[in-house]
């Protein structure tokens, strides 16, 4: 049951035609280490992530080092584990979330990812057909974002264990020399930036589970952000900070921002980018979308010198379409995140304690 | 968005702003004291620190933030019943999501439902219905919370499972009245309230009638108000220029939802299920006389109280906390001994930090009146914490 991907099989024989997977469900025995999670492997996971690095299926996957140097100077190195429910919302799956996500955590650094991994774990009972669905889905995501899922690990657990699919991906990517972002840069004057519409995905999420009756036409924002932060860096070498806003939403991004760069940070209601569906969502149901989790939005901090061209550029990418200047950097009070309301008040915007409750009336 | 920008018009704020600090100018007891006004309903209370509204009003205004928010009048005896009740084998206990924090004796809703208790989180009383239909051979509980804003829908639930038969469908009823609430605040002899935000939800359901005798009685003046932030500046501005011309009257900002006579057809509902208890016990206020409703016996069949034995414990309220002084506005939540210490979001001893409509959770979640004083001060207590 607990095996790898690792298989002899040569390719050939899966191109004769070996090794299809037959049953309609997944059982313990795919995970057993036998013939059954051989064919599993070559049928679904080698059929849908076929590539020569994954091809020889070793225990790992070899990568030259001369060609990573090639790329940069240092390695980035994440990983992320994905449990979704509904597994299948609008615009998008969790195969998507678990490239695109893995991806953005490396982007955000300034990295050029590469390679991913892929590990799962299998509820028995499973529909093969759902798992096929979700490979391919992770395929056209890897595609996307210019990377390969080089290795992996099939874990099958009994009905009841896990819900329905699990999946970790890690990843590397190459930080090209001169790019230095980190958390703790913001400083006094800078600008906050974010690439376009916020709370899209955690609304998506909430509206699918259908627990609602609410309709909208909101889908996940679920994108790879590299190609957008590496137009920023031409633009903008010298962004201070920059985070993927995923579970928390803006919100819990600048506080992190403030927490480890000791500033305040200034957001300005007005200006944040949010979908009228969004609000509305928002509205009846008494959250804040401040908090609400995104797939493909970026918060940058960036110098104000930089901020009004950095948001030209990237409102000509596609994955940066409306982007907006948010809010700034004051020095005090540290660790403090602010929020100007549109109305003309103020208040704090504290880290969530717990997720977000509906209120009752 | 439609009918939501409209209200919150920052333009016509600061018109209704001019407005107000020259009525301010025009009253009497601003040139010795502030005025305190309370916000009976816990959505005001939210809305005022979500829009950062005390910042924007004169100094000479003060809100005192009243007992309005269903979860945090709660006392941890009843929620201490909730989790007796949820973790009866085979129940599915149903809740309104802000109600799983709030902490009893020994453990929370939530904690309950990590340890095995199979606790939901509803939207609707109906949708916890639905969950007894689908789930004929498990008892399905619903916790009724909440002031007359929600006893309409669980009365209305309750009916519609006699209609249809559900005998697997209870309700544990919680519902709380406004009017003795009020009553006992107004008799409370640490008190100098000024004027009163009244409820909105709460009036749209009872009509504005029912608070004539805080103006005749009590000579203070009450404005029925929206939840907008422009209809509580409206209000504010409405509630001034009462004390400002002397009067002392039942007024309705809200007219666009809330009728003079209340809704009819809700009440009658509310009537049909419903009684008034002896008494009930709040959280921080203690026992209001007449301040709670129960199940009339002919309901007994959906009553979760009569069906299961359900402990009833009173557990006194940690000694620390000063819950109660706060929500008469006795002392605001800074001033309580263990706010932002013993006492926060994260691990709440007063039921007031637990929800978001609770005005020590506001206090530490939003801010307080002067954000620039108040960060400082909250990053003091951090930092000292």
């Amino acid at each position: 049951m607990t095996t790898g991907f690792v298989c002899n099989l040569p390719l050939e024989d899966m191109q004769r035609g070996r090794g299809k997977v037959r049953d309609a469900t997944i059982t313990m025995a795919h995970g057993s280490g036998g013939k059954a999670m051989r064919d599993l492997i070559h049928d679904v996971f080698l059929g849908a992530f076929n590539n020569p690095l994954l091809a020889p299926l070793e225990d790992q996957a070899v990568v030259s080092l001369k060609d990573l140097a090639e790329g940069g100077d240092r390695l980035a190195f994440t990983t992320d584990s994905y449990v979704v429910h509904p597994l299948f919302f609008p615009g998008g799956d969790i195969g998507t979330l678990a490239v695109n996500g893995t991806v953005n955590d490396l982007a955000v650094s300034g990295a050029r990812p590469l390679y991913l991994s892929c590990g799962v774990v299998l509820e028995e009972g499973l529909a093969v057909e759902t798992l096929r669905r979700v490979t391919m889905s992770m395929r056209a995501a890897a595609d996307e974002a210019g990377v390969l899922i080089v290795t992996g690990d099939t874990k099958v657990v009994e009905r009841g264990s896990a819900d329905k699919l699990f999946i970790n991906t890690a990843g590397i990517g190459v930080i090209p020399a001169g790019v230095n972002i980190s958390a703790s840069r913001a400083q006094a004057g800078d600008k906050v930036i974010v690439n376009g519409y916020l709370g899209d995905h955690g609304c998506a999420i909430l509206l699918a589970r259908n627990e609602l009756a609410l309709e909208t036409d909101v889908l996940t924002d679920c994108q790879p952000l590299h190609d957008l932060v590496r137009t920023m860096l031409k633009v903008c070498p010298d962004i201070h900070c920059l985070r993927d806003a995923t579970r928390g939403g803006l919100a819990t991004v600048a506080n992190e921002f403030a927490q480890s760069s000791r500033v305040a940070i200034r957001l300005n209601e007005a200006a944040l980018p949010l979908r009228e569906s969004v609000r509305g969502a928002c509205e009846i149901l008494g959250l804040d979308p401040l908090y609400l989790a995104n797939e493909g939005k970026l918060v940058a901090i960036v110098p104000a010198a930089n901020a009004e061209s950095l948001v030209e550029t990237m409102r000509a990418h596609p994955a940066g379409r409306e982007a907006a200047i948010v809010g700034d950097v004051m020095a005090a009070p540290s660790g403090i995140v602010m929020l100007n309301t549109g109305f003309g008040g103020g208040r704090i915007v504290d880290l969530l304690v717990g997720e977000q409750l509906p209120r009752i009336c | 968005m439609k009918y939501v920008d409209e209200f919150r018009d920052p333009v016509k704020a600061q018109t209704l702003l001019k407005e107000i600090r020259q009525l301010v100018e025009r009253i009497e007891i601003c040139r010795h004291r502030p005025l305190q006004i309370m916000e009976v309903c816990g959505g005001h209370t939210h809305s005022i620190f979500r829009y950062g509204l005390q910042q924007m009003l004169p100094p000479e205004i003060e809100f005192v933030h009243g007992p309005g928010c269903p979860v945090c009048v709660l006392p941890m005896g009843r929620v201490d019943d909730c989790i007796a009740l949820a973790q009866i084998p085979g129940a599915i206990f149903t809740t309104f999501g802000d109600a799983m924090r709030v902490p009893g004796s020994k453990k929370s809703l939530l904690q309950a439902k990590a340890e095995g208790a199979d606790v939901r989180m509803v939207y609707s009383p109906l949708d916890a219905l639905k969950l007894a239909h689908e789930n004929p051979q498990r008892e399905v509980i619903f916790f009724g919370l909440g002031f007359e804003t929600t006893m309409p829908s669980t009365a209305l639930t309750v009916l519609q499972a006699k209609a249809e038969g559900v005998r697997n469908f209870s309700l544990f009823c919680n519902h709380i009245t406004i009017i003795p609430t009020i009553k006992a605040i107004l008799d409370s002899p640490d008190l100098h309230l000024d004027g009163f935000l009244g409820p909105g939800h709460v009036s749209m359901v009872i009509g504005t009638a029912p608070y004539d005798f805080i103006a005749r009685h009590y000579r203070r003046p009450i404005v029925v108000a929206g939840f907008e932030p422009l209809d509580i500046l409206h209000s504010i501005w409405m509630v001034l220029k009462q004390l400002a011309e002397g009067r002392c009257e039942v007024e309705n900002q809200y007219a666009r939802i809330v009728s003079d006579e209340g809704n009819s057809l809700s009440l009658a509902a509310v009537n049909e299920v419903y009684e008034l208890r002896e008494f009930f016990e709040w959280r921080g206020l203690g026992s209001i006389d007449h301040s709670g409703v129960r199940m009339r016996e002919g309901f007994a069949a959906w009553d979760a109280e009569r069906k299961f034995a359900v402990p009833n414990l009173k557990i006194a309220d940690p000694k620390s906390c000063q819950c109660g002084e706060v929500l008469k506005g006795v002392i605001k939540p800074r001033e309580c001994k263990v706010f932002g210490t013993a006492c926060t979001p994260e691990t709440p001893l007063g039921a007031l930090m637990v929800s978001s409509e609770g005005a020590c959770a506001a206090y530490y979640n939003f801010g307080r009146i002067d954000i620039s004083g108040l960060t400082q001060s909250l990053a003091e207590r951090r930092a000292a914490a």
